[in-house]
């Protein structure tokens, strides 16, 4: 009797809250506001596509390949974090520092073959101010690399937490809650590359 | 951290004094107190708004006067826009949030108590930051919906306009991070039994609003930065020179303008569906249809942006679409208003100041939810647009409507903050000159507006014969502010000598009366678990929830540790922001350090006593 009252209670409480931890639960909450902020980014250089009234306009300055290319490695840095987190999970600290530094140094090559992408296309005239075209693409693709740098000083502090074996596999939510951001942060690439590079 | 549901259970072993000095307000974390400042500033907004709009009066009062000069009336209702609804409406309402909501869910705080008192100070700040724009004689001076190409440097070179989109990017933040603390608090923290369907209707309300600031805020900080580049770094985003599109930004802006407006209107629909049912001695009816009745006024919100902007010309289609859908939104708000009505049918109606303001909300928010179906009609709103007859409609749905439900508010929770009573002869003062006041202002604006005279302009021509009106609208927005000087007479006396209130002065039916009139700072001594929708309005339920809620702990519950931190950050986050002002590219990123320090001092600061 008294079991079962407790086994009504625990079920009671089950639909008192989600099951998943605040931070974790706070975290989706942020990423959804996130996705606005994106979505309205995307939307405005949908809507301004095709719509500028001087050069360099999309198809003639655009290395879809190059593109291409940093991209595989942006995707390739959310399989190392999904491989840090197991190692963390496992307790295995080494093989968990060495995938966040791929994730690390995966971000930092996507940013630095973006980075001569935005001097070649500076290059050839399109800057802030050129035209609605130069404006939303450098706002859009600038506000992303910015999510991308953050992510990457998250990771480190990761590294620096897990070497001073702040991070035991109990707590490995906090790695798990910073591969929520960085995938966030790649999936929003694969819109912006589909829509952006793809889709001229 | 403890992994899910309340904060965690673990008591403390020592039993220790609550402090009272201004340190232990500086890095506070409790919600109770966040919330007490989060009123006392939004208050203090109030009487800064205020004083602009008497101003304003003052020189509206006769036609073709020069009191104040057209760029100082500029300043001035920019500002009274900007700051009654960033500065009064919201942060009063998450003032209520904040003490109301981890009550009536049975939490001992919210999910995240420093990231509420983060909220708390960047608020402070940007309001700091935005009106200090004054003492430098740039205050914001293109009206608080900012439209392009207005704002753009060429016509608006002086500061004025930075000070205006940076202050909002700052109070954005302060939205956002409040929405996923109360989105978090509210959907994993509540209390044994507390399923959805039971919850308080200010809590629905509250959990709604959040989704709202935390989906509209990102649209209109979007805004904002493109606003800023254009300015500052010559995008041309507004700019139609560089094939730009002002159009753009009136999208953007009441893509973000609509939801805001149910962000301002729902926490008090959600007060006084408390509210009307305590002093009904009713259940509220249809509980059901009122909850599902905001959630949808909550997603149609998102879908009539365009209302605004019947005037640019966006074609008939899409004229037609904007008009149905803003008809459409009249009905769950509609069906509102009838469950409320219908609650007090039958009931034993008491009437207190608290359900005084509640049915003065009922009528002048009907009032003014009808002049908004008129103007949701395409052709008649190209007669209305930007006359007096608008400013009559927002001020009533908006003053009428939010900001009445949020005094309801104050003298109903009142009591459970400080233990006394409002005093109800100063309050029933307080509402009568309210209620004369607020229509004798804004019920002439109607025909003020009808007969031609039009917004934001510092003055008008004797020829358009609207004096009277205008008159009558100037002595009422004295009889306005004196009732002001009445709530505050009320509440610092009260505060000091007022009738000293029980746990449940009103017998009303929620958790929040459960526990005693102050809450310990631990809320709840044992988190009680709840049976029904009016827990302690049944005899059996109730005697089991106070056998837990009135208990003395034999050991206090473990409770987060005060810090300095936040108040740190949000000081570091408004530098930062403030420093965009400048345009230089290393400045602003240099700027951007200090938020990086304070965010790890953040992460590394326990946020438990040691051991927990």
């Amino acid at each position: 009797m008294a079991h079962a009252a407790a086994a009504v209670a625990a079920d009671d409480h089950g639909q008192t809250n989600t099951g998943i931890s605040n931070w974790k639960l706070g975290f989706w909450a942020f990423i959804a506001s996130e996705c606005l902020f994106f979505g309205t980014l995307i939307s405005v250089y949908m809507v301004y596509k095709g719509a500028a009234i001087t050069g360099p306009y999309p198809n003639e300055i655009f290395d879809v390949l190059k593109t291409t290319v940093s991209t595989t490695i942006l995707l390739f840095s959310s399989l190392a974090m999904v491989l840090a987190l197991d190692q963390v999970i496992k307790a295995n600290k080494k093989k968990a520092i060495l995938w966040l530094a791929a994730v690390i140094l995966m971000g930092a090559a996507f940013l630095v073959m973006e980075y001569t992408s935005y001097l070649k296309y500076i290059s050839y005239g399109l800057t802030l101010g050129s035209s609605t075209f130069g404006s939303s693409y450098y706002v859009l693709t600038g506000t992303h690399k910015l999510h991308v740098v953050i992510g990457m000083i998250w990771m480190a502090t990761l590294i620096w937490l897990i070497a001073r074996d702040r991070i035991p596999p109990h707590k490995s939510e906090t790695v798990e809650i910073a591969g929520l951001y960085w995938h966030f942060v790649d999936i929003i690439w694969i819109v912006i590359f589909t829509l952006v590079y793809l889709i001229q | 951290m403890s992994s899910v549901g309340t904060v965690t259970p673990d008591v403390h072993h020592t039993s220790h004094e609550e402090d009272t000095g201004l340190w232990s307000w500086i890095t506070t974390v409790d919600h109770k107190r966040i919330a007490i400042m989060y009123f006392v500033t939004a208050t203090v907004f109030f009487f800064v708004g205020g004083f602009e709009a008497l101003l304003i009066r003052i020189q509206l009062m006769n036609p073709e006067q020069n009191l104040i000069s057209p760029e100082l009336y500029n300043q001035l209702f920019t500002m009274h826009g900007t700051t009654m609804i960033f500065l009064v409406a919201m942060p009063m309402a998450v003032a209520f949030f904040n003490y109301v909501v981890p009550l009536q869910i049975g939490a001992r705080d919210v999910a995240f108590p420093r990231l509420n008192a983060l909220s708390y100070w960047i608020f402070l700040f940007g309001g700091i930051y935005l009106n200090a724009s004054f003492f430098v004689g740039a205050a914001p001076n293109a009206s608080w919906v900012g439209y392009a190409t207005l704002t753009l440097p060429e016509f608006s070179p002086g500061r004025n306009v930075d000070f205006w989109f940076i202050g909002l990017s700052i109070l954005g933040v302060a939205s956002i991070v409040g929405g996923v603390n109360f989105i978090t608090t509210i959907i994993n923290m509540r209390a044994p039994g507390m399923k959805m369907m039971r919850m308080p209707l200010f809590t629905w309300m509250t959990l709604v609003t959040s989704f709202l600031l935390i989906t509209a805020i990102p649209v209109i900080g979007v805004a904002l930065v493109f606003l800023g580049f254009d300015r500052l770094f010559g995008t041309v985003f507004f700019n139609p020179a560089g094939g730009g599109d002002p159009v753009l930004w009136q999208h953007l802006f009441w893509i973000f303008g609509h939801p805001e407006v149910y962000i301002l209107i729902l926490p008090a629909f959600g007060v006084i569906s408390d509210v009307i049912p305590a002093f009904s001695k009713k259940p509220l009816f249809g509980y059901p249809i009122v909850v599902y009745a905001g959630i949808l006024i909550g997603f149609i919100g998102w879908g009539v942006w365009s209302h605004h902007m019947f005037t640019v010309g966006l074609g008939p289609i899409a004229d037609s679409f904007f008009v149905a859908a803003t008809m459409i939104i009249a009905i769950p708000t509609g069906v509102k208003i009838f469950n409320w009505i219908a609650t007090m049918w039958g009931g034993s109606l008491q009437f207190t100041t608290a359900m005084l303001f509640c049915v003065g909300l009922v009528a002048v928010f009907t009032v003014g939810g009808l002049s908004g179906i008129m103007h949701a009609s395409a052709p008649v709103n190209l007669q209305q647009h930007d006359s007096y007859f608008v400013v009559a409609h927002f001020h009533y749905v908006i003053v009428g409507g939010a900001m009445m439900g949020l005094w309801a508010g104050l003298y109903y929770w009142f009591p459970k903050v400080c233990g006394r009573y409002l005093d109800e002869t100063l309050g029933k003062w307080h509402f009568w000159t309210t209620m004369i006041g607020f229509n004798l202002t804004f019920f002439p604006m109607h025909f003020s507006g009808l007969f031609g005279m039009p917004r934001r302009i510092f003055t008008y021509s004797a020829d358009l014969n609207v004096d009277i009106y205008n008159q009558l609208s100037t002595v009422g927005a004295f009889i306005f502010g004196l009732s002001a000087i009445i709530m505050t007479w009320n509440l610092i006396r009260s505060w000091r000598s007022g009738e000293p209130a029980p746990a449940n002065p009103w017998g009303a039916p929620h958790l929040e009366w459960s526990i005693p009139s102050p809450p310990h700072h631990y809320n709840f001594p044992g988190i009680p678990e709840v049976r029904s929708r009016e827990p302690l309005w049944d005899p059996k339920e109730r005697a089991d929830i106070e056998a837990v809620t009135m208990a003395e702990p034999e050991r206090e519950p473990i409770m987060p540790n005060p810090s300095w931190v936040p108040i740190c950050l949000a000081a570091a986050i408004t530098l930062a922001w403030a420093l965009v002002m400048t345009g230089v590219w290393w400045i602003i990123i240099l700027g951007m350090l200090p938020v990086l320090f304070f965010t790890f001092l953040w992460a590394f600061e326990p946020a438990f006593p040691e051991g927990h």
